[in-house]
């Protein structure tokens, strides 16, 4: 009878002693953040590797989300005769929400994926072990930059979903629906706020990036050193970024959108 | 023992839960001499040259190196002392991500700050020892494992350190690579006066070579000497081991139940 609670108790002090090793992990990391600022090229490398590889899926994603959005919003908009709205209402949906939790579900599938294979092969072929052997901190050297790299990455590349998403909906809304350019541009300029909505989707796809490039190098850095281990690493980098990244979505809108 | 002593092992114990690798385990190696430490697979001589890197903390004993107590050591102080150590890997373990020149260059680049002209000097002279300075472009994914080995030995080499370990610098190597790697951890020790250990079980290349002996089996020193000493010995360990006996005071067998026991149990089941 009381095996199931023992169950979920063993499970939840596991969790909790995984998150503390993945703490004191990341602790480590920053600390060899600012050495990394006289030696910027270990990021710049990383910034490609991570950010500018990701582009390609991001843009294409955007476009068609960004096209799919201004064909739905546009048939609801009408039936009450709102559709000059559609750029407002595209660009809102994007900066706020769309922006920042696709590309973070992308960004995790694309970048957070490679980073826990890459790092969890290097352990396993016992390359961080010989790095180690030549006196250079592995996490300093391998981790850090690319901790960094993701954090940059992260805001940048939801700003452009934003961006070229927006462009999917005004090619839809305007190119083929109809509506009218001007209204879509401007009573997006008017309503749409850079505090209140563009910066605090900024802050969002910041935290995401922190949350998920720190799975993904931990779980790379901790996984076992074998072909299972790194399997099973990338798949849970993945599955708990996307979770994170849905949980702290919704914490995140009900604290900076919730009192207006 | 006199300051000839490059590193000691006193009284060196670890285990793996319940399988001892180190009971008691005292070892000495003599600077500019080549040192080597045998034993069956899987009696843990790996993880003695992790302890000697200071990358795993013996459970009880010491490990002085050059005066130095490595499992007192700091971190930063443990990464000073490993510039003075060189561990060629079992694996190779060469960083898949970079050329071979940028393999080698690595530990220069990280450590020095000297310019690329040096640095492109001491890479290419470091290749030029191993006969690979004509692959130093390739990458590590086009090397044979002889080649890869090689290059993992320049590359270690690189700082030049006042000791070399050796993990297993045979296994799985064809004859002719072999007897190059065997010629080559022979001149590097003595062109540019290194301590070297070894560990390994093959034993036709190692005696060959090698100035002391230890024997290990499960996780204590059973025999040690000159590799003329060891020859002569009447410990029958020893004997079987380096005469390669298949059966001996170390059984063939890994501890079963009775095989007719084992055979019926199972078949009653």
């Amino acid at each position: 009878m009381f095996e199931p609670i023992r169950l979920i108790g063993e499970a939840a002090l596991r969790a909790l002693a995984r998150l503390g090793q993945a703490t004191l992990f990341i602790v480590q990391v920053i600390a060899g953040i600012p050495p990394l600022l006289r030696r910027f090229s270990l990021v710049i490398t990383q910034l490609y590797e991570v950010g500018v590889l990701s582009i390609a899926i991001i843009a294409v994603s955007a476009l068609a989300v960004g096209m799919v959005l201004g064909l739905q919003m546009f048939y609801t908009l009408r039936d009450f005769g709102s559709e000059q709205i559609l750029g407002q209402v595209v660009a809102l949906s994007l900066v706020r929400e769309l922006g920042p939790v696709l590309t973070g579900l992308l960004f995790a599938g694309r970048a957070g994926s490679a980073l826990t294979a890459e790092i969890g092969l290097m352990k396993a072929t016992e390359q961080l072990s010989s790095m180690e052997m030549m006196a250079v901190d592995p996490i300093k050297r391998v981790v850090a930059p690319r901790f960094l790299a993701g954090i940059l990455s992260m805001p940048l590349l939801a700003a452009m979903f934003s961006a070229v998403g927006i462009i999917g909906g005004y090619l839809v809304g305007v190119g083929m629906l109809g509506v009218d350019s001007g209204a879509f541009w401007s009573l997006m300029q008017a309503n749409v706020d850079f505090y209140d909505d563009i910066l605090n989707g900024m802050i969002k796809s910041l935290v995401f990036g922190i949350i998920i490039t720190w799975i993904a190098v931990f779980e790379g850095y901790d996984a076992k050193p074998t072909a299972e281990g790194v399997s099973r690493a990338t798949m849970r980098t993945v599955v708990h970024s996307a979770f994170a990244v849905l949980a702290f979505d919704f914490i995140l809108t009900a604290l900076m959108f919730g009192g207006s | 023992m006199s300051s000839n002593v490059l590193l000691t092992i006193k009284g060196l114990h670890f285990s793996y839960g319940r399988r001892a690798i180190a009971d008691g385990i005292d070892i000495e190696v003599e600077r500019g001499k080549i040192t080597t430490i045998m034993g069956p697979s899987g009696t843990g001589k790996t993880t003695l040259l992790r302890m000697i890197g200071g990358q795993v903390a013996p459970h009880r004993g010491d490990i002085v190196f050059d005066g130095e107590s490595i499992p007192a050591l700091g971190k930063a102080q443990l990464l000073e002392t490993r510039k003075s150590m060189g561990l060629l890997f079992q694996a190779s373990a060469l960083f898949t991500g970079l050329s071979v020149y940028d393999n080698v260059a690595f530990p220069i680049r990280e450590h020095t700050k000297l310019s690329e002209r040096m640095v492109r000097h001491l890479v290419l002279s470091k290749l030029e020892a191993v006969g690979l300075r004509g692959a130093a472009e390739l990458m590590p994914a086009e090397l044979s494992g002889g080649m890869a080995r090689r290059v993992a030995l320049a590359r270690a080499v690189a700082l030049d350190p006042r000791l070399m370990m050796y993990d297993e610098p045979f296994v799985g190597q064809d004859p002719i690579t072999m007897g190059v790697i065997t010629r080559l951890i022979k001149l590097l020790n003595d062109s540019l006066g290194l301590t070297s250990i070894i560990v390994s079980h093959d034993v036709h290349e190692v005696m060959a070579i090698s100035d002391y002996v230890y024997l290990i089996s499960a996780g204590k020193v059973i025999a040690s000497g000159t590799p003329q000493q060891l020859q002569q010995s009447d410990s029958p360990w020893a004997q079987q081991f380096l005469r390669a006996e298949p059966d001996g005071p170390v059984s063939f067998q890994y501890p079963a139940l009775d095989y007719k026991k084992d055979l019926f149990g199972l078949a009653k089941s």
